[in-house]
């Protein structure tokens, strides 16, 4: 049930935006995530967004399991 | 953007990340002479792990214990009976998340109450039950708040927005369970061996890294904080071998995509708004003090206890005869030492809520690993 998918910013209003999630229109609650901009990609669960994608952290963490599955072996 | 998360769901990345575990798997069990054992809190893993075919892919080099976080299984007989008790007289609308339909409660589920009469629906977003009340004004709307860290700022929106449209007549019961005292109380309990922990990632994108430091800093148990995708996964059980071989115990964060320190600040508010910590009864395990929340007094004209005092008067902790969900829950059994499992309990006719739920480990364990039970069992 804490299940969320990741969902594109498409429009924003006050209190909600309009997104796109696996080919997807959605309207989400974006109370959680006030700052949010179009163009960003959310988390959405039960109908909110509940945090922005953060694309740096993403680079980094995938460039760390890809460093893992070389050093294999030596820890 | 699209190309980066894409990029987590890359083949040759997980199969290289299964390999890494396995030699680390191997290197723990020659260091400690037994494989490691982690546990993954959270439902939504124990369904990934399952489905994606890794708890099978690492069955006997790494002991993963499925544990307490799956919310409509934990969720209370009485809590269940309450609420069906309201339905059945017919004065007020329930409505609740699909899950909680079927799980069998003292009187059949609320799927039978509403075969009944009673007026019970299934809502996907708490605030279409707010929807729902200013649709019928004169009827009392109920939303059956069940869920962990992840699914209360979504009920505490439901609540701004029943302010900002001033909805009278929307009410709530509050049956939300809290993740870090159960970890607190399973770790005191040392009931099973723990070496690690697989961290639910959504929990974790509201609560953040910081609230779980006392994992390693109390129980000195090393930790990761991940994200659902087998990459994600997989990378995580490898950074909890890699600390076990070690001997180092440590909180990461391996899903930073959507985790940072602090969690999400705005959703923290939110739910300290509306709610203060409570003690709430768990299926199979009982009261944990503070593992719940309550609304606070000044809330108190949204509040179901308040609404219909006598709902409160029907504690009677009736588990339901040979279920061993409790257990289940509780990292004790998995589900191919019920007797019950795949026999007379199936996903068509459950017999406990760990059966019927879409994360419950029975259920899980009978869609993806029903003829496996000779290797878990070892
Ligand atoms: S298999 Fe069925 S009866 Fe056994 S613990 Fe699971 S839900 Fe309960």
């Amino acid at each position: 049930m804490c299940l969320a998918v990741p969902a594109k910013v498409l429009e924003r209003g006050e209190f909600t935006a309009k997104v796109e999630s696996l080919g997807n229109i959605l309207e989400v609650g974006i109370m959680l995530t006030p700052d949010v901009e179009v163009g960003q990609y959310v988390y959405v669960h039960s109908g909110q967004a509940i945090q922005v994608v953060d694309a740096t952290a993403a680079q980094e963490s995938l460039a760390l399991w890809k460093e893992l599955t070389t050093n294999a072996g030596d820890s | 953007m699209p190309e980066i998360l894409e990029a987590f769901q890359d083949a040759k990345l997980s199969r290289d990340l299964l390999t890494m575990v396995r030699k680390l798997a191997a290197a723990y069990r020659e260091k400690h002479g037994r494989p490691m054992a982690l546990m993954e809190v959270c439902g939504t893993h124990t369904m990934a792990l399952a489905r994606s075919g890794i708890r099978e892919a690492v069955a006997g080099e790494v002991r993963l214990v499925s544990g307490p976080g799956c919310p409509v299984c934990v969720t209370s007989q009485d809590d269940i009976h309450r609420m069906q008790v309201l339905a059945a007289q017919r004065e007020a609308i329930v409505c609740t998340f699909g899950d909680m339909m079927r799980v069998p409660g003292r009187e059949g589920s609320l799927q039978d109450t509403r075969a009944r009469g009673g007026d019970v629906r299934v809502i996907y977003n708490p605030v279409e039950a707010v929807a729902i009340a200013a649709a019928n004004p004169n009827r009392p709307v109920v939303f059956f708040g069940i869920g962990f860290e992840t699914t209360i700022p979504t009920v505490a929106a439901a609540l701004v927005e029943a302010e900002r449209q001033q909805i009278t007549n929307f009410y709530l019961f509050t049956a939300f369970k809290l993740v870090t005292p159960v970890l607190h109380y399973l770790l005191t309990l040392g009931e099973v061996r723990l070496d690690g922990l697989l961290l639910p990632g959504h929990v974790s994108v509201i609560l953040g890294e910081g609230d779980f430091t006392f994992l390693a800093d109390q129980y000195r148990v090393p930790s990761v904080i991940s994200g659902f995708l087998p990459v994600d996964m997989l990378g995580g059980i490898a950074l909890l071998l890699q600390m076990g071989i070690r001997g180092e115990a440590q909180v990461k964060n391996a899903y930073p995509r959507v985790v940072r320190y602090e969690g999400n600040p705005t959703a923290k508010g939110l739910v300290s708004r509306y709610f203060v910590p409570a003690d709430t009864k768990w299926r199979g395990i009982g009261i944990i003090p503070g593992s719940g929340l309550a609304l606070k007094p000044q809330w108190e004209h949204r509040d179901c206890r308040y609404r219909w005092p006598h709902l409160w008067q029907l504690e009677e902790d009736t588990e339901i005869a040979g279920c061993r969900c409790g257990e289940i829950l509780r990292g004790v059994i998995t589900p191919h030492q019920c007797p019950r499992f795949a026999t007379d309990c199936t996903p068509v006719d459950p017999v406990g809520p760990c059966m019927v739920s879409s994360e419950g480990t029975c259920a899980a364990y009978y869609q993806h690993l029903r003829l496996a039970g000779h290797r878990e069992k070892g």
